[in-house]
């Protein structure tokens, strides 16, 4: 092997490493960094647990790693076959799908099973980003109505499973780009207050487990040795972490097993406990920083459609952050939504990994015409 | 150009949005952080002391029950570890399934089922009830491995309490059960209950209830750091219970089971006291029960059978049954009547074989009378003409004054609950009783221990054993010393007597002198021939029914269970009496025939060390003391604490 060669192999590979957005991967790093010492702690009693977050974060890094490298154009092409194929899935789900804990959420394919629900979260906002890209410079009445349709087919799909979180998130993906696209605010007041009005009918069309979730984030008092537990108990982490927090591996609530779901979507419970305020300052620092990068990426996107995508993949990531630690630390009610890059789980962490993959794909393509 | 003005005024509108977007973020942050400042700065404290209270609990640590021997050191009650399945109820809803799925595992007998039944219903909330006891170690791991199948079902190690012995001293012994709704509300009535914390038995019947307080023990407690789940995660410190004293019985269970086995299928009861001290040697009741079966709950049939056997099984007869102590009534007669001066011991009667008061003829057992009778014969030769006169003549109240401090009529204060009184009649107690007066009449038939005398056989030995002490009352008590498990001191219940009964030292001679005569030309002259020592005694037969003038009592005539009692009272050796016995065999007929070989025979063993040889008898080992010492090691308190446990 000549060193000729080996330039020109370096030369070859250069462009496919270099995808990195450094800000994002610099957060990324030291939220996978806190993520690992947390996880340490409260893995503990888990076998093998800390290993498989490794493998999941190896794995999401891959799948991050390939997404970056897509041209946009590519994910731009992938956006409505993929989104079709996930209402397809949901379709099958609904007639075909496998029961449980009393919701169809799972799809049976021979050799695995699989949750398209969970492949609507990065389908939706793809879709709904390349159909306002087609309607570029003619964003009528008409191209919102069609956009409200492509997310509530879906939408309806998922919520009939029922799994009200997942419809929740999906729904909030699809509404971020049609907010950033230019729903008016005047539309947007009119549904904030019909959603309101129609508070009744949703209570009442709502299954009683979730009622109960409801009611009881509202009291969690009321049934503290059942739904409430969870919620009581991880605001107790929260609280009695206190400033400084009770030091790494030293959280009492999480180790002796106060802490339900300690390693998936009450990680921060146990991250809260062990680290106190300061550390909950540095975790919401490091998603600040990441959210913030994103809406950058977001206004100097290439196209509309990258543009509405990298808003919308920000927006969520936003969302998952805020909806959980809302959760954990008692003010938002309890919906499985996973800690970005912090819990536990292997779905959630490679939907991440493409979303954020897509974010740095966008990032490397600035727009050709400057104004 | 209108394009990429559009285009340009499109990105203008997008970055308004996504600026406003993050005004958004940043509001949502700050509630985050509004939240986390409440919940870590101001409210700190709050949820620290939330999180160590959820911590620490305190879970007692039940003191082991104290052991209980026989005056010679033999085992009587015992502490034995092994495992129980147990189901916590408020966990399983479907109760009769998870049974039903357990039965596949291990052998649920319906009377398992039915027990645990009874003892959930009687049980503490939240408390776990044992569906199946002493489990194998065979099946111990056939339901560790199948455990996790079965939330709310538990395998626990604990001590049981076991009674080697079975029934030989049931009714002395007693036996502890799982605490009941009623021994709860007694526990918080004496401020008691925390003493039970952690506990799930408690003495019923018997010593196992008189001492319950010293045989428990104090409750200690350890300080866990428990899980959610109720886990013991670790101990941080820890406060010993302490164990129960040991009892040290009066009672000689050699002897205690002789005399049980030689009742054989007869009713009755034998109460044998050392004279000196009080100590009952041996307190027989027949038929007798198992108190194995009670410690872990006793099923609602075999319970029914017990209860309504038609011998009484669960019954205390010594202590319970008052029965007129017929012609054993004599000698405190005489003592009476030579104490109050109504009888010098030379006066004579004459006994045509009956007591004639106005037109009622009170008979003589002995249809031809005695002929003529002074004190001595009148013992010696049962007269009862001697008596209805002697009783007539004195007075029913005089003859209650004399009695009262012998006992009779009176509670012994023996250490056992439930003792009757029975009845000492008067005047007094005529009126209280039936508001009428007493008619003289009715006194007569009080001489010779009949009419409304009602004694139970543990009054009648008490008195033997006071007479045999010369009048020095010891109160009778079963339990000889209370020994603590860790100095091995021991301290006697009843250290001194309890009062004199005044009477002069020729009188006790003369009244002894004559029960002596009693077993050697007398009515116990058959059961004591050749007796190497001088037995005192005399017997005496109790009327079921009443027998009209004019008839006659024939044995053979009347249904077995309307026969009249046995009954025979006794001490020996006659100078320096070690052991005084009151027996009574119901319905079996004249004191000679039933009662009085059965005396012989416990006196043989307890004097000589002689067995009766047509016997097969399997009498305990006395172990050495190594073997005595040997008590079973405290096993570790149970590791399960439910979430209510108690907090500090």
């Amino acid at each position: 092997m000549t060193l000729n060669d080996r330039v020109s192999l370096w030369r070859r590979v250069r462009p496919y490493l270099f995808v990195f957005d450094p800000v994002l991967t610099i957060a990324l790093a030291m939220l996978v960094a806190l993520s690992f010492v947390t996880m340490q702690s409260a893995a503990l009693d888990y076998d093998g647990r800390l290993a498989d977050h490794a493998r999941n974060v190896g794995i999401a890094f891959v799948v991050l790693w390939i997404a970056a490298n897509l041209p946009l154009q590519w994910i731009q092409r992938l956006a409505l076959p993929t989104w079709l194929l996930g209402v397809a899935l949901l379709v099958a789900v609904a007639l075909f799908g496998d029961v449980a804990k009393g919701a169809r959420r799972w799809l049976d394919l021979g050799f695995t099973r699989i949750q398209p629900s969970e492949l609507m979260k990065i389908a939706m906002p793809m879709m709904l980003a390349w159909w306002f890209q087609k309607r570029e410079g003619a964003h009528g009445w008409g191209d919102f109505v069609v956009a409200g349709v492509l997310l509530a087919v879906p939408l309806a799909l998922i919520v009939r499973q029922p799994d009200l979180g997942t419809a929740i998130l999906v729904f909030a993906a699809g509404f971020y780009v049609i907010y950033l696209a230019g729903l008016g605010w005047r539309v947007m007041a009119g549904g904030l207050v019909g959603a309101v009005a129609s508070l009744p009918v949703v209570w009442s069309l709502l299954h009683e487990y979730q009622r109960q979730r409801v009611l009881m984030m509202i009291d969690p008092s009321s049934d503290p040795l059942g739904r409430g537990f969870h919620v009581i108990q991880s605001t107790i982490a929260v609280g009695s972490g206190g400033v400084w927090g009770k030091g790494w591996m030293q959280g009492t609530q999480a180790h002796l097993e106060f802490i339900p779901e300690r390693t998936t979507d009450f990680v921060f419970a146990v991250f809260s406990e062990e680290f106190g305020l300061v550390g909950n300052l540095v975790l919401l620092s490091i998603y600040l920083l990441i959210i913030g990068r994103g809406l950058v990426i977001a206004a100097n996107g290439a196209n509309v459609f990258a543009r509405l995508l990298a808003g919308a993949i920000t927006l969520i990531v936003f969302t998952y952050a805020f909806v959980n630690i809302g959760m954990v630390s008692g003010i938002l009610p309890v919906v499985g939504v996973p800690l970005p890059m912090m819990s536990y789980g292997g779905t959630a962490m490679v939907t991440l990994g493409i979303g954020l993959g897509f974010l740095m794909s966008i990032a490397r393509q600035r727009r050709l015409v400057q104004a | 150009m209108v394009e990429v003005r559009n285009t340009e005024r499109e990105l203008h509108r997008l970055r308004v949005r996504l600026a406003v977007a993050m005004l958004v973020v940043l509001a949502c942050f700050g509630i985050l952080g509004a939240r986390f400042w409440w919940l870590q700065i101001h409210r700190y404290a709050d949820f620290h002391a939330q999180a160590e209270d959820n911590r620490i609990a305190l879970v007692p640590a039940p003191p082991t029950r104290g052991l209980i021997f026989d005056r010679n050191g033999v085992l009587l009650a015992e502490n034995v570890s092994a495992y129980t399945l147990e189901l916590r109820p408020m966990r399983n809803a479907r109760l009769e399934e998870t049974i039903d799925a357990l039965s596949q595992i291990v052998e649920i007998t319906p009377r398992d089922r039915r027990r645990f039944r009874r003892l959930l219903q009687d049980s503490r909330r939240s408390q776990s009830v044992p569906l199946k006891v002493k489990l194998t170690d065979d099946e111990v791991a056939r339901l560790a491995v199948q455990r996790f199948r079965f939330p709310g079902v538990e395998i626990r190690a604990r001590l049981f309490r076991t009674y080697p012995l079975g029934e030989t001293a049931a009714h002395v012994l007693g036996y502890i059960g799982r605490i009941s709704m009623d021994d709860l509300a007694r526990l918080d009535d004496q401020n008691r209950l925390g003493q039970y914390a952690g506990s799930t038995h408690i003495g019923k019947v018997g010593v196992e209830q008189s001492y319950e307080e010293v045989l428990h023990g104090r409750v200690g407690a350890d300080e866990v750091e428990v899980s959610a789940g109720g886990r013991v995660v670790r101990t941080l410190s820890r406060t010993p219970p302490v164990p129960g004293s040991n009892l040290i019985l009066s009672i000689d269970i050699r002897l205690q089971k002789l005399a049980e086995e030689l009742f054989g299928e007869r009713r009755g009861a034998l109460v044998a006291i050392e004279p000196s001290t009080g100590d009952v040697l041996a307190l027989v009741s027949r038929p007798s029960y198992d108190p194995n079966l009670f410690v872990d709950g006793i099923d609602p049939q075999t319970w029914q059978s017990l209860n309504e056997h038609p011998d009484h099984p669960l019954l205390n007869r010594p202590l319970r049954g008052a029965y007129p102590p017929g012609s054993t009534y004599k000698p405190f007669m005489a003592l009476a009547a030579l104490s109050t001066g109504a009888r010098k011991p030379s006066d004579t009667i004459s006994d045509p074989g009956y007591f004639l008061l106005g037109t009622h003829r009170f008979r003589d057992s002995r249809p031809g009378g005695h002929g003529t009778v002074d004190l001595r014969k009148s013992i010696v030769v049962s007269s009862d003409t001697y008596y209805y006169k002697l009783a007539y003549e004195m007075g029913v109240d005089r003859i209650h004054d004399f009695m009262k401090p012998w006992g009779f009529g009176q509670l012994t204060g023996i250490d056992l609950e439930n003792e009757a009184t029975g009845i000492l009649p008067s005047t007094q107690w005529k009126l209280r009783r039936y508001k009428q007066k007493w008619y003289p009449g009715e006194t007569p038939s009080v001489g010779i221990g009949q009419g409304y005398n009602a004694f139970t056989i543990l009054q009648l030995a008490h008195a033997t054993a006071t007479l045999a002490n010369d009048g020095v009352v010891m109160k009778p008590h079963v339990v000889q010393a209370i020994e603590d498990p860790i100095t091995q001191e021991r301290k006697r219940t009843v250290p001194k007597e309890s009062y004199r009964i005044p009477l002069k030292p020729e009188h006790l001679k003369l009244v002894k002198e004559a029960m002596a005569d009693v077993n050697r030309v007398g009515t116990g002259r058959l059961a004591f021939a050749d007796a190497p020592y001088v037995a005192a005694g005399k017997t005496g037969t109790a009327q079921v029914i009443g027998i009209r003038q004019n008839e006659r009592y024939d044995a053979r005539k009347v249904a077995e269970r309307h026969r009249d009692h046995s009954l025979y009272m006794a001490f020996a050796p006659l100078e320096a009496p070690r052991i005084a016995v009151a027996v009574i065999v119901e319905n079996g007929g004249f004191g000679a025939q039933a009662a009085a070989p059965i005396v012989r025979k416990v006196f043989d063993y307890y004097l000589l060390g002689k067995l009766p040889e047509d016997m097969d008898l399997d009498l305990p080992e006395m172990l050495d003391e190594a073997e005595l010492r040997d008590i079973p090691e405290d096993i570790e308190p149970e590791t399960v604490v439910t979430p209510e446990a108690v907090r500090p």
